[in-house]
Parts: structure tokens; sequence; C-alpha cells
């Protein structure tokens, strides 16, 4: 039951980049066109489930047992940095379909402060490594959700007669801003 | 002096990390509830830079150009967890307020950004100036996000209340149709929904805009093609070479 709270409230309440403002570079970056949008999320789910998996193991099997949690931040960036490489190794070898779906992405992960940031909040929220797994796997797909409707929307917004000084960047803005108010509208999901 | 001068010109004006380059994001949206928190995380910030530009530009002979970005984050991130330990001793209240954003300065574009581009070039007294003056730059940026959310937001600046006062002022002194007017709309009512998150969202949109209209006019004046102000695209972060790849792919 607790996980699937944890689930709801990650991918819908506490969307990562709608009300934690974690992931705002590729959400602004990347959302141009529907596929690399769709391309995008899939990666970001993929990575962040087993980053998600992998820090909390070492927080809990390596750091907590050596006294040395103050570490985490610096633990963890290196984690994910390394895990991406991998990850990207592995699915050029053994999964070349997946590898030409998610590949370009991979690169563009390790700078992703979602990831960094869900591996520390699920320690700090002391999660056990379950619950990091689910915390994590919704939380991208909270982001996955956010940045194909931010695309779809964009799409059409192209099309339209913008003022001069909105072109680019502040209508994007202001498109997640109206966004942000419907994601508000899900916390009264849990009580 | 000279030197000094144009870089700190270079951080707070001409490269203005928030306004110009649109960097750093994640914070500029996030912590910017209220005007302190914005002048405390761009201060974070800047100390933070400034020692790891400092830093990298001491070892910038020794770091191997293979392994610099892993080696750029390892020394950021040890910087962010002295910070971080400094704040939870002297600052409690701020640490508690930034929380998860301040571990989260590691992988703040602008750092990153600023070790490969200037600090890994340049000696370390002006790598030190580059990161005042981007730093400054930085906490510019966000007081401004913070004060605009926390005037229309809570009615307060800097934590001092005025919404009160200037209703009462109103309700004692002004008489009149535009008072009558005023007091039967609640005189002055901060709009709460900008200290939460949509707020961060439209206050950033207006900001860019009104720089953008005044980059048009100011083309208009010299004839020049309107520099407006991109997408975040995170440069120096991979984003750009990788949005680059990106297109030409489905080109």
């Amino acid at each position: 039951m607790n996980v699937i709270v944890i689930a709801i409230s990650a991918a819908l309440i506490n969307n990562v980049i709608l009300s934690q403002f974690l992931g705002i570079c590729p959400f602004l970056g990347v959302s141009k066109k529907l596929s690399t949008a769709a391309g995008m999320g899939g990666a970001v789910i993929f990575v962040m489930t087993i980053a998600s998996a992998v820090t909390s193991c070492i927080y809990y099997y390596v750091l907590v047992p050596l006294d040395l949690e103050y570490l985490n931040t610096i633990v963890f960036i290196l984690v994910i940095a390394a895990l991406v490489q991998f990850v990207e190794m592995f699915l050029k070898k053994s999964v070349p379909s997946l590898y030409q779906a998610l590949g370009v992405y991979l690169p563009l992960i390790t700078t992703n402060c979602a990831v960094l940031g869900i591996a520390i909040k699920n320690v700090q929220e002391e999660m056990n490594i379950l619950e990091s797994i689910v915390n994590g796997m919704f939380s991208a797909v909270g982001f996955a959700l956010a940045i194909i409707i931010m695309a779809g929307i964009r799409e059409k917004i192209e099309k339209n007669d913008i003022p001069e000084s909105f072109k680019g960047a502040p209508i994007v803005l202001i498109v997640a801003g109206l966004m942000s108010i419907a994601f508000m509208g899900l916390q009264g999901l849990i009580k | 002096m000279g030197k000094i001068g144009e870089r700190l010109k270079n951080g707070i004006v001409t490269e203005n990390p928030t306004f110009v380059q649109m960097l750093g994001m994640c914070p500029t949206l996030a912590v910017t509830t209220s005007a302190i928190n914005g002048v405390g995380m761009g201060l974070t910030t800047m100390v933070i830079l400034t020692l790891s530009n400092f830093m990298i530009s001491l070892l910038r002979k020794l770091i191997p150009d293979k392994v610099r970005i892993p080696a750029y984050i390892v020394i950021i991130a040890s910087f962010v967890t002295v910070v971080q330990f400094a704040l939870q001793a002297y600052l409690p209240e701020l640490n508690k307020s930034l929380g998860l954003y301040i571990p989260l300065i590691v992988v703040n574009c602008i750092i990153l950004g600023r070790a490969e581009a200037y600090a890994s070039k340049n000696k370390p007294l002006p790598s030190v100036l580059d990161g005042i003056g981007m730093g400054l730059g930085f906490t510019i940026g966000l007081t401004v996000m913070g004060v605009i959310r926390e005037v229309i937001g809570a009615g307060s600046i800097f934590g001092y209340s005025f919404a009160d006062g200037i209703n009462r002022a109103i309700d004692q002194n002004a008489g009149g149709k535009v008072a009558a007017f005023l007091k039967s709309q609640g005189i002055f009512e901060p709009i709460g929904i900008f200290v939460f998150a949509p707020g961060a969202f439209l206050v950033l949109a207006f900001v860019v805009a009104f720089i953008n209209h005044r980059n048009i006019k100011k083309a208009a004046k010299t004839g020049e093609k309107a520099k407006l102000c991109t997408l975040a695209d995170c440069a120096n972060c991979d984003h750009v070479c990788a949005d680059a790849k990106l297109d030409g792919k489905e080109a």
C-alpha cells in the first residue's frame, strides 16, 4: 500500500519538473519534438530506476556501515556518471535495438539534476531500497509525462502568432507555469 | 584594476548566467520563493564557484585532458560538501529552507561550465575574479526573481510585510471613489500562487520577455539583428553538442 502511495505521489503530486524543479534543462531543451521528448523520457525512466537502486544499495551497504553518510553527494554523482557510461556500453553491445532508441539521450542524463536529486532525496527521506526504486521509477514516469505533454503543446505553439519578445524561452515557461497549475489540482489525490 | 572590473562586469552584465545564458535554471526556479532564499542560494553558489575555479585553475596543468570532467566534478562535489557542513553549523535555517538544492549545486551548469570555459585555461587570480563575477551575476538574478515573487505572492520584502501597512494607510487616509473601489476589492491581496511552483515559471517568463523586449528595441535602433534569449541549452554541459547531434540526426 505504502509503495502505491509513493508511486502516485512521485509521478503526479510531487512531479519532479512541475513542482520540484528538477531536470528543467532537458525539459526546456529537448521538448521541441514529440518523438525526441518521448525518447528522452524513456531514457530517463531507464536510468533513474537503475540509479535509484544502485545508489540506495551503495548507501545502505557501503556508506552506512563505514560511517561515511556525509560523502553521499560525491559518491552518488560519480556513481551516476559511471553508471550512465556503463549502461551505454552495455546497451550498445547486447541490446542494440534499445540503444538505437535511447543511445543519443544517455550522455545528456549525467548532468540531469533530477537523477542526483532523486537519489539524494531517497536517502534523505530514509526510504528503504524497494521504496527508493519505486520512487525513482515513478518520478521518472512523472518526468516523461511532463516532457511529452510539453512537446505536444510546443508543436502546436510553433504555428501560432506569438509576440516577438515572448518567442522562445518565455512562452515555453508560461506553458510550464500553466501545466504546473494543472498539476497542483492533483494534490488532493492522496489524503 | 581594469582586469578586475572587466571580469566582474562580464559576469554581472555581459554574460549574466541567469538572464543572458539561462544556466542553472533548477535553483533559479526552485529556491526563489523569497528574496532572502534567493540571496542565500546565490551567495552559496558564488562561494563554491570561486573556490572550485581557484582549485581547478591551480590544477589545470596536472589534470589530464581525458579525465578532466570527472576530476572537476570531484573537486566541485568536495567543496559543496564542505559548504553544506558550514551552512548546517552556522546558518541552519538557510540550510533547512534550501534543503535538497544545496547538494544539487554539484550539477549546476554554471560551475562546471566556468571550470571548462575559463578556469581550465586561465591563471588562478583571474579565475577567482571570474568566479566572483559570475557568482554575483547569479546572485542578482536569483534576488530579482525572489523579490518579485515575494512582493506579489506574500506581500512582503526580505521578510518585512508591507501589505497590511498599505491597506491601513489607504484605509485611514484616502477617500473618494478610488479608495472605495480599492476597499471593495480587498485593497492589497497577495496572490499566493506566486510563491508556489507555477509562479516561478510565470515570473521567469515575464522577466525574460522583458529582457528580450529591451534587446529588440536596442537592435531596432542600431539596425542590427536582435539577440534573443535562447532556450536553456545548458551550455558547456554536453547539452549543446548533444542537441546539435539530435538535430543532425533528425534532419
